[in-house]
């Protein structure tokens, strides 16, 4: 089992907010390999067999339990890694994961996630994943995640996705499925900067009767950066769907917003804003006003934008 | 005390560059209550604003206890002393009702945010933790803008209709806020407001209209010519009314 050293331990800090070993179940990655891992009475962590990967199985029941499972990477390498998620009925947890990427070289570091999950019926699931990259090499530092979630009768997924500067090019694909009475919140916050490129698409199918969807999409763009959004609900029954998208652009930043709601009957009720633009000269005026440097009030309205 | 001399600003509009105001000389004292009134588009909020920083004079300069702050942005005028409610505040989005009012405390500022919007008639219980954004209404707004004023330490204090907005069972409050601020501090008050009760504040009632300082009276004054106002329809600017109205009243215009 591998050593965590200093690097290691801020990247685990700026992804799972860990300064050391945390409590509860876990499971650290680190450049492919298991760097640590611990499982309680209620939550069981398995190696894949036949894939790259980890199985985490959450009893029925379990109440006020963690599992943290961050994945750093300190070298360039591909790292890819598949990851199932067993939450028993009933359950209410909070799972951390998240990815720190430290590139010290000149070649690609990636790491390629995906995240299966099961919500099963009256389930509650907060899901947290941050992502974050640094180093002096000029390597780039990728990621690619995808997200599969089940959420079956009456369950709740609770999911806060960042990614704040760091990470030159990622593509985020997530996909969710509701079933009777089950409700999603997803809350998503994007910063981009440099050359920096980032994808994220989002499908929500609202598959029978009572289920709830709300995704809250903020971003920032700077300089050359790029970002596209895709947020897509589907209605097949009677259900509320509401997806808020709002990106702040600056420099010669540039995004792409692109709404999709489609309805399959007449009882769903799906709402699409988006908006982008960029920060208010009011805003920075009240700020100002208040004593603040012109970048002062800048930063302030980003950092809460972001929070 | 905040004095101007001569003090001019224009607006560019569609190439030309039109007058907002003419040659505005003013002298504002510590510890006095200012009402400035008159029609709409007459310059009032220009004239603030000029004093915070936000709009640039085209010619005339701008004192603050002897020191010029003419060519002063609005940061440094701020870090002086000087501060300005909005008519119409911003939102924020992500922050949250504390920490904008510590942000405008400062960092070395005791002011308690649970005292700052008990003083604006909000309990913090209910709104320390809400963000400032589209789920508050135009009179809560208002009144954390006020509230953000009322954190500062200022040496002049400007309020654009404090009032709009405002509820008729909070304006009691917000009356007796003014009173306690000119008692508590030295600063100079300047307040834009259409309101009786607001005017009834007044050291000092400043008419301003057409972009010119038309009158400083007292309030007892304005308010009796004002009340005349009322009986007689003796408008007193911008009337287009000749003529009798209802019968009895008279413009003497």
């Amino acid at each position: 089992m591998e050593t965590l050293n200093a690097i290691d331990k801020k990247l685990l800090y700026k992804v799972a907010g860990l300064h050391e070993i945390p409590q509860g179940a876990y499971n650290i990655r680190k450049n492919g390999q298991s760097a640590g891992r611990n499982t309680t009475a209620n939550i069981d962590i398995v190696t894949k067999e036949d894939r790259p990967g980890i199985n985490v199985i959450i009893r029925p029941g379990t109440k006020n339990e963690s599992v943290h499972i961050p994945v750093i990477l300190s070298q360039e390498m591909n790292d890819l890694v598949y990851n199932t998620f067993e939450v028993g009925e009933n359950a209410d947890v909070v799972i951390v994961a998240g990815c720190g990427v430290h590139n010290p070289g000149s070649r690609r570091a990636e790491h390629d996630g995906v995240h299966e999950f099961f919500v099963r019926r009256g389930a509650r699931m907060k899901y947290v994943e941050k992502h974050y990259g640094e180093g002096d090499g000029s390597g780039e530092r990728v990621l690619n995640p995808t997200t599969i979630i089940e959420i079956e009768e009456g369950g709740t997924a609770e999911l806060e996705m960042s990614q704040i500067r760091g990470i030159d090019s990622a593509k985020r694909d997530t996909r969710v499925r509701l079933h009777r009475g089950a409700k999603l919140i997803v809350s998503e916050r994007l910063l981009t900067y440099q050359e920096q490129f980032a994808e994220s698409n989002i499908t929500v199918e609202l598959l029978e009767e009572a289920s709830t969807a709300q995704i809250i999409s903020r971003s920032v763009a700077q300089d050359k950066s790029r970002q596209i959004f895709h947020l897509n609900m589907r209605g097949y029954a009677e259900c509320r769907g509401h997806i808020q998208c709002d990106s702040i652009i600056m420099h010669d930043a540039q995004v792409s917003s692109i709404p999709e709601i489609t309805a399959f009957h007449s009882d769903a009720q799906l709402i699409h804003e988006a908006a982008i633009g960029k920060i208010a000269s009011e805003q920075l005026v009240k700020l100002m006003c208040l004593g603040l440097t012109e970048k002062e009030a800048e930063e302030t309205i980003l950092q809460g934008f972001l929070a | 005390m905040l004095r101007l001399d001569r003090v001019s600003v224009t607006a560019e509009d569609g190439g030309v560059a039109v007058p907002i105001l003419k040659d505005v000389s003013l002298t504002l004292e510590d510890k006095k209550i200012y009402v400035m009134t008159g029609p709409n588009g007459g310059g009032k909020s220009t004239l603030a604003k000029t004093v915070m920083g936000i709009y640039k004079p085209s010619s005339g300069t701008i004192t603050l206890d002897g020191r010029d702050i003419t060519d002063m942005s609005i940061t440094e005028r701020a870090r002086l002393g000087i501060g300005y409610a909005f008519q119409t505040p911003p939102r924020f989005k992500g922050i949250k009702v504390r920490d904008y009012l510590k942000l405008a405390a400062g960092p070395d500022s005791r002011a308690d945010y649970c005292s700052l919007l008990y003083d604006v008639g909000l309990c913090a219980q209910d709104y320390a933790d809400r963000d400032i954004n589209a789920s508050f209404s135009g009179g809560e707004l208002k009144r954390i803008e006020i509230a953000s004023i009322l954190a500062r330490e200022l040496k002049v204090a400007l309020f654009d209709e404090p009032e709009a907005g405002i509820d008729l069972w909070s304006f009691q409050r917000l009356t007796e806020t003014f009173r306690a601020l000119n008692e508590k501090t030295d600063a100079t008050i300047i307040i834009i407001s259409h309101q009786e009760r607001i005017l009834r504040l007044a050291d000092q009632v400043i008419l301003v209209s057409g972009g010119t300082i038309e009158e400083i009276t007292t309030q007892e004054k304005f308010l009796g010519e004002l009340s005349k106002t009322d009986d007689a329809c003796r408008c007193r600017i911008g009337c287009l009314r000749e003529g009798p109205v209802n019968g009895n009243a008279q413009c003497d215009r």
